[in-house]
């Protein structure tokens, strides 16, 4: 109950005593105004061109005579028909990218938060250190260390791994370059971190006591990770599965730099239909699709999960 | 026997290991081949050791030039998100106002959106504006996306904050400024540095809304893209070592800082 909504005069016993009106109409307003700059610069830079993006898929026209909105809805037909393996493509590889890294990534995570001991700030800083060297740079290495006849292929065919994945249909031949796996490679590589990090922060606000309960009630360690951690470490594999999967999903630096023609996703043609082809209907269609399939993902997976504070 | 059971008994740790062996790989084949003297134009095979990249590291065209425009925006985007994402974290701890669970969205969203649907529904904007792609694109958008984080980093930790000293603060009759630059703004430090280090590093690394949105503006991370296709020359990776290094220094040394700071505030 607001202050100014009391009758002034009706006695009010026990009550906190009425602020001084002036100061708290000013007061009200601060919040608008710390909000004011940075809400407007979301709503011009990031809404404004979303609804911008809208208009611009049903538009025809072209470059030279200018587009206009007819509403054709066409383009996301022809746009889906297109390249629909490309987005098949991209929610394949995002999705699989995510599952390595919650499995690479939760041992990780666990490590530090219950067995590093004094090591902990130390393997935190090695677990960011590699955003130091911009992500660019280091998927180029990726291509040193998968290099044909490298010594991680050389390993890999000895091991007659490649086989099996060749016949998976994930590498080709010898190679790993220029193929599935090595796109997939490079997505958990890029996006551990962002994996890494949330499971670390909910991992380590887990009391230490659960654990002796639970082993005081005779429950074994892996009862007790089924039982006691996991459910507990609930917010950080959604928030660290969103936190990988929404930008894989998107990308198109891996696919491009490590990957061939037959592993393109949807980012890249997205990429070639506004930079090089100048499309802008189907690329505008492309992203709001693509957008569209993202959010309901989000929307779903945070409903089911029940984590709704993730600002 | 023993060795099995000391697998199994310390397989987490085992996992982890190989784990972050995997992350620091590329760092390390980015360092060693810093060293390298490539035959041909790309620096993907081993040849033989050499300073010469070290030596001269400005010695491509362009290079250093879309090195410190990357720093300048970097370093603009970075004081424009923590400034207006500081304000907003402030706003949402600390007051009650309408249309929470819109501004909440409003934050998180460009948080969940792929990168490059931000980056080609904002060109979709400035051609419509008809806005001339450049320096002043890419730093509106750098600002755009690094704000989310700024505000997540902040306002984790000023919901921490202990009211009760800023009550004490005005107890002992400290105005709502001094209460604030003396009180407040200390306490929040940590959690405003944290953003304004994550927003630099996500301005300075970004590709995909740069790409779009910079025209014929050239920064490292895009010089980095085009040599790619051209040609990578060895100066790419002393850089990115270089700022390895740099960065691993700062980090350790403000972690020593911090640590003698506790030593020397504990009572003996």
């Amino acid at each position: 109950m607001s202050v100014t909504d009391a009758p002034p005069l009706a006695p009010a016993p026990a009550q906190e005593p009425p602020a001084p009106r002036k100061a708290s109409t000013r007061k009200r307003l601060v919040p608008y105004w710390l909000l004011l700059p940075g809400i407007l610069w979301l709503i011009v830079f990031f809404a404004l061109p979303m609804v911008y993006q809208a208009s611009t898929s049903v538009q025809t026209g072209s470059l030279e005579k200018g587009f206009e909105v007819t509403w054709h809805f066409q383009t996301y037909w022809d746009a889906l028909k297109d390249y629909y393996p490309q987005f098949v493509r991209s929610l394949l590889y995002a999705g699989t990218a995510t599952l390595l890294c919650l499995l690479l990534g939760y041992p990780l995570a666990y490590m530090i938060a219950f067995k590093a001991g004094r090591w902990r700030n130390l393997v935190l800083v090695l677990v960011i250190a590699p955003f130091f060297t911009s992500f660019l740079i280091r998927t180029l290495a990726w291509k040193t260390i998968l290099a044909d006849g490298g010594p991680v292929v050389d390993v890999l065919n000895t091991l007659h791994v490649l086989d099996v994945t060749s016949w998976l249909g994930w590498t080709e031949g010898s190679r790993v370059l220029a193929t599935p796996m090595a796109v997939v490679c490079g997505l958990t590589y890029n996006f551990l971190p962002f994996m890494i990090l949330p499971l670390y922060t909910s991992l380590e606000r887990i009391d230490g006591r659960l654990h002796e309960a639970a082993g005081d009630l005779y429950a074994t360690p892996a009862t007790t990770f089924r039982k006691v951690t996991f459910p507990l470490s609930m917010p950080g594999v959604v928030s660290g599965t969103l936190l990988t999967f929404i930008p894989a999903s998107g990308d198109y630096v891996n696919a491009e730099l490590l990957g061939s023609t037959d592993t393109k996703m949807v980012g890249s043609v997205i990429q070639s239909q506004f930079l090089r082809v100048l499309d802008y209907p189907t690329a505008a269609a492309l992203s709001f699709i693509l957008m569209a399939i993202v959010l309901a993902m989000v929307t779903v997976y945070i409903r089911k999960s029940g984590t709704e504070d993730l600002v | 026997m023993v060795v099995i059971r000391w697998i199994r008994r310390n397989l987490v740790v085992i996992a982890g290991l190989l784990t972050l062996a995997y992350m620091i790989l590329p760092n390390i084949v980015v360092m060693v081949f810093s060293f390298n003297n490539p035959k041909g134009r790309f620096n993907y095979a081993w040849q033989e050791f050499s300073l010469d990249a070290w030596k001269d590291p400005c010695g491509v065209a362009d290079l250093c030039g879309s090195l410190s425009l990357s720093l300048q925006i970097a370093a603009w985007a970075t004081v424009g998100a923590t400034a207006l994402g500081t304000m907003i974290a402030f706003a949402l701890v600390r007051y009650r106002f309408r249309a929470r669970g819109a501004i909440n969205s409003l934050i998180f969203l460009p948080m969940a959106m792929p990168e490059v649907v931000m980056a080609a529904s904002l060109l979709t904007l400035f051609l419509n504006m008809g806005a001339e792609l450049g320096f002043w694109t890419v730093l509106i958008a750098h600002i755009m996306f690094c704000l989310s984080f700024v505000v997540t980093a902040v306002k984790a930790r000023v919901m921490s904050m202990d009211p009760r000293l800023e009550e004490a603060a005005r107890d002992l009759y400290a105005g709502p400024v001094q209460t604030f630059l003396r009180v407040t703004l200390p306490i929040a430090a940590p959690g405003i540095a944290a953003g304004a280090l994550l927003a630099f590093a996500l301005s300075f690394d970004d590709f995909i809304i740069t790409n779009f949105n910079a025209g014929s503006t050239v920064t490292f991370p895009m010089f980095v893209w085009g040599s790619a296709q051209r040609g990578t020359p060895v100066q790419i990776n002393v850089i990115g070592t270089a700022m390895f290094v740099i960065a691993v220094l700062v980090v350790l040394g403000g972690q020593l800082i911090a640590s003698r700071r506790k030593n020397n505030a504990q009572p003996q």
